[in-house]
C-alpha cells in the first residue's frame, strides 16, 4: 500500500475553524522545522483575546483532520470475467504546514498597547492595538518581528476594522520544561460574526504562492468562500494502476493542474462529509475527545431534529494563493448543503488468471480500452503528457489500433 | 396573439428570458454550477405551475408564462438547497407572492427575492452562492446583462443606475478608508451575483416604486442596507436580504413620491399592448371578487390595460 509524503506541499499552513453561530475556534497548524527562536505569528483577530480564550493543542489532532480528509486511492481487483466479485484497498495522500518567522523585546512606544501578554504553553502570546498602521510596523521591527516592506497598509486596514493583533513567540525556557521537540498549534476562540481568514499579511512577504488548507468542522453543512469561487477538485476518475506508486506526487500534480486551469482564482473543495463516518476511510472519523480538543463546543447538544448524520460535518479546502489572484481576505459562508463529497480516485487492477472460459479476447479488449481511457483521466488530470503515459502502460502506439476493416475479417 | 402594432418594442422580458437561459446553460456546461438539469426542470415547472394554478384561482384573462419563466430562471441560477421540496416550495411561494403580497394593486417582493428569503427564513435549508461565476468571464457577464438596458431604452435603468453608483462608492470609499489597494474593491465588484441583481432583480420595474425619484432612493437606500449587512453586520446574502426589506418601504416611497404605474410591453405611454397582453396587477374587486367588491377601483390605466387594446386614458 502507498502512501503520500506528510510534507508534499511547501510552504502550507492548515488552519481548522470550528463555526458555529458567530463563535469560532481557529487551530493554527504548523510543522515549522526551523529554529524556534526564530519562529512567530502574527495575526489579526476581531476581538481582544483572555487568558482562557487561548489553548495550545494537539498536533497529531490536526494530523488525524488531514488524513480523515484527504484525497484517497481506491483500488479494485477483476474478478475472474467468468466470474465476478470485487474487493477494495485505499491509500491516502497527506499535506503539511509552516508559518513565518522573527522574535521580541520591548514594552511599548508609537501608540502601540500590549493589551495583554500570556504564556500559553511554550508561546508567549501578546494582544497588541495599535492607534496607526506605522507605529505598529516600528513596533514589530523594533521587537525584532520581520514585518515586510509594504506591510503597514496591510496593518492599518486591519486596525481601522478595530482589529486586534495577535503576536506569538516561542518560550525557550517553557518549550525546553514542557519537552517539545516540535510547535504544538495555537488555539484561539472568540465570538465574531466575521468569519473569515485573514490572508493578506502573510502574501506581504510570500516569495510565491502559498499553500492553505482550511478544515471547517461546522454543525450544518459544507463551508464555501463567498468572495472566491469554490469549485470541487475533479474527482472519482479511473487512473492508472502505477498511480499507487507515488500517489502523492499524483496528488501534487493533479492540485496543481487544476490551479492552472482555473487561473489561480478558485477554492477547492477536497472533502465535504458527515464526520460520523466515511467510505471508503482514508482514516477513521475524528474520536469525540479529538473534535473537543479542536474546540467543537455544541457535541453535548442532539443533531437538529429530522436530520440523520452526527452534528459534526467536515469541509476540506485547499487553495493556492497570491496577491495578484487573491487580493482580499477569505471570507466564508456555512451553507446548509450537506452532500457528501471527497477526492477519490479509482484503480482497477484486470484479472491475471487464466480464463478458462470463452471470453477473454473480449476481456483483453475491454481491459485495452479501459486502460485507453485511464492513461487520458491521468493526463486530463495532472497535465502529464498522455505519450510517456501510455509507453509506462504499454499501450499501443494510438495509430497502432486495428483499422476498421481488420475487424470485420480478423486481419492481421 | 394578434398581429402587433407596428414597431412594437421588443418586451424586455423576452430579452430577460434569453439572457437568463444563456447564463444558465453556461453555467451547467462550464461553470459547474450547483444545479442539476432535473432541479432547473423542478424549479421551471414549480414557478409556472403556480403561475397557472394562480391564474385559475384569480381568473385572470390568460396565462402569462413570461415572468414565472423569469422568476424559475433567476432561482435556477441563484437558488441552491438540497431538497427537492424546499426548491418547489421557494419556486411556488415565489410566483405566489405576486398574488397574495399586495399593495394598492402592486406586489410588493420582487418574486425570485422573495422565494429565496422565505426560504432561508421558514427552512434555514437554502443557500446561495454569490462567488459560483468567478470573476473569469466577467466582462461577457456584465454584456449580457446590461443588456436588458438597451431593451428598456433606460426606461426603468435609473434604480440600477442609482444602485449601482451608490453600491460602488461605498466599496471604493471604505476600502480608501481602510488604505485598500483598488484591486480589493475591483475584485468585489467582478461578481456575477452583483450583475444579476443589479440589471435584473432590483431594476423589476413592477415592484420598484413609480416615480423616478422614487426609484432613485429606493436604488440608493437597497445599496446602502446591503452594504451595511455585508460590512458592518457581517452576514452574507446583504443584497438580497436588503432588496426585501427595503422593498417594504415602496408602497411609503411612493405615497411621498408618486408616479405614473408601469406595464410590461413598452411603456405606459407608447403603443398598447397587443390582445392577449395583459398586466397582471388587477385592480382589488378583480383580485378577491366579493371581498372588496365595495373597494373603489384601481387606477384608470390599469383598467385600460386589461382592455384589448387602444390608448391609456390618463
Amino acid at each position: 500500500m502507498a502512501k503520500g509524503d506528510a510534507r508534499l506541499f511547501n510552504r502550507a499552513s492548515q488552519v481548522v475553524l470550528v463555526r458555529d453561530g458567530d463563535r469560532t475556534v481557529l487551530t493554527m497548524a504548523n510543522d515549522y522545522r526551523g529554529d524556534p527562536k526564530e519562529f512567530a505569528v502574527v495575526v489579526p483577530v476581531p476581538t481582544f483575546l483572555e487568558r482562557e480564550q487561548i489553548h495550545v493543542g494537539e498536533r497529531t489532532v490536526v494530523e488525524h483532520l488531514d488524513a480523515y480528509s484527504a484525497p484517497r486511492l481506491v483500488e479494485y481487483f477483476d474478478p475472474d470475467p467468468c466470474m465476478r466479485v470485487a474487493m477494495e484497498m485505499k491509500v491516502a495522500a497527506q499535506d503539511a504546514a509552516k508559518p513565518a518567522s522573527a522574535a521580541s523585546r520591548r514594552e511599548r512606544s508609537l501608540g502601540v498597547t500590549v493589551e495583554a501578554r500570556y504564556t500559553v504553553g511554550e508561546y508567549d502570546i501578546l494582544i497588541l492595538s495599535a492607534r496607526e498602521s506605522a507605529g505598529l510596523e516600528t513596533w514589530l521591527r523594533e521587537n525584532g518581528y520581520r514585518i515586510p516592506d509594504g506591510a503597514s497598509r496591510v496593518l492599518g486596514g486591519y486596525l481601522k476594522q478595530k482589529m486586534r493583533f495577535f503576536v506569538a513567540k516561542v518560550n525557550l525556557e517553557e518549550q525546553a520544561r514542557l519537552g517539545f521537540s516540535y510547535l504544538r498549534p495555537i488555539q484561539v476562540a472568540y465570538e465574531s460574526p466575521k468569519f473569515m481568514l485573514p490572508i493578506r499579511l502573510g502574501m506581504a512577504n510570500a516569495d510565491g504562492p502559498q499553500e492553505l488548507f482550511v478544515y471547517a468542522l461546522t454543525r450544518r453543512g459544507r463551508v464555501e468562500t463567498t468572495n472566491y469561487r469554490t469549485v470541487r477538485l475533479p474527482a472519482d476518475q479511473d487512473v492508472p494502476a502505477y498511480v499507487k506508486e507515488d500517489f502523492g506526487n499524483f496528488y501534487k500534480a493533479l492540485f496543481a493542474e487544476q490551479v492552472r486551469r482555473e487561473r489561480m482564482q478558485t477554492v477547492f473543495l477536497e472533502y465535504a462529509w458527515d464526520m460520523g463516518w466515511c467510505d471508503p476511510c482514508a482514516a477513521d472519523p475524528l474520536s469525540r475527545e479529538e473534535l473537543k480538543t479542536l474546540g467543537v463546543f455544541w457535541l453535548d447538544e442532539a443533531p437538529e431534529a429530522g436530520r440523520g448524520g452526527s452534528n459534526v460535518f467536515v469541509t476540506r479546502l485547499h487553495v493556492r494563493y497570491d496577491e495578484a489572484h487573491f487580493p482580499e481576505d477569505l471570507v466564508f459562508q456555512e451553507t446548509a448543503d450537506r452532500q457528501n463529497f471527497q477526492g477519490r480516485y479509482i484503480i482497477r487492477h484486470p484479472f491475471t488468471g487464466t480464463i478458462a472460459c470463452g471470453v477473454g479476447e473480449r476481456y483483453r479488449e475491454e481491459v485495452r480500452q479501459r486502460q485507453e481511457q485511464e492513461a487520458r483521466n491521468l493526463a486530463t488530470l495532472t497535465g502529464w503528457p498522455l505519450d510517456p503515459i501510455r509507453v509506462k502502460l504499454k499501450l499501443p502506439p494510438p495509430g497502432g489500433e486495428k483499422k476498421w476493416w481488420e475487424r470485420i475479417w480478423g486481419g492481421r | 396573439m394578434s398581429e402587433a402594432p407596428a414597431r412594437r418594442r421588443l418586451d424586455p422580458r423576452l430579452y430577460q428570458i434569453g439572457a437568463l437561459a444563456g447564463l444558465l446553460a453556461w453555467g451547467l456546461l462550464a461553470r459547474r454550477l450547483d444545479v442539476t438539469p432535473g432541479r432547473a426542470a423542478l424549479l421551471l415547472a414549480a414557478a409556472l405551475g403556480a403561475q397557472y394554478a394562480a391564474t385559475r384561482i384569480w381568473r385572470l384573462p390568460s396565462f402569462e408564462p413570461k415572468s414565472a419563466l423569469i422568476s424559475g430562471l433567476s432561482l435556477c441560477l441563484l437558488l441552491r438547497t438540497n431538497s427537492d421540496a424546499v426548491a418547489f416550495g421557494a419556486a411556488a411561494s415565489a410566483i405566489s407572492s405576486k398574488f397574495l403580497l399586495r399593495w394598492k394593486g402592486k406586489h410588493l417582493f420582487n418574486p425570485t427575492n422573495f422565494g429565496i428569503v422565505a426560504a432561508m427564513l421558514a427552512t434555514g435549508r437554502v443557500w446561495v452562492s454569490p462567488a459560483q461565476w468567478g470573476n473569469a468571464a466577467f466582462f461577457g457577464f456584465l454584456l449580457a446583462c446590461a443588456g436588458i438596458l438597451v431593451v428598456h431604452r433606460a426606461a426603468r435603468s435609473d434604480v440600477t443606475f442609482a444602485f449601482l453608483a451608490v453600491y460602488l462608492g461605498l466599496l471604493f470609499a471604505r476600502s480608501t478608508w481602510l488604505g485598500e489597494p483598488a484591486a480589493i474593491p475591483l475584485h468585489r465588484l467582478q461578481n456575477g451575483a452583483l450583475l444579476l441583481f443589479a440589471f435584473f432583480m432590483i431594476s423589476d420595474p413592477r415592484t420598484t416604486p413609480d416615480s423616478r425619484g422614487g426609484r432613485i432612493l429606493f436604488g440608493s437606500l437597497v445599496a446602502v442596507g446591503a452594504a451595511w449587512i455585508q460590512f458592518r453586520l457581517f452576514r452574507t446574502n446583504g443584497l438580497l436580504w436588503s432588496l426585501a426589506l427595503f422593498s417594504l418601504a415602496v408602497p411609503l416611497i411612493d405615497r411621498i413620491l408618486p408616479g405614473r404605474r408601469y406595464a410590461w410591453a413598452g411603456n405606459t405611454t407608447g403603443p398598447m399592448p397587443a390582445k392577449g397582453v395583459f398586466d397582471e396587477t388587477l385592480d382589488p374587486p378583480r383580485l378577491l371578487p366579493g371581498l372588496l367588491r365595495s373597494q373603489p377601483a384601481g387606477p384608470p390605466v390599469l383598467r385600460v390595460l386589461r382592455g384589448e387594446g387602444g390608448r391609456p386614458t390618463l
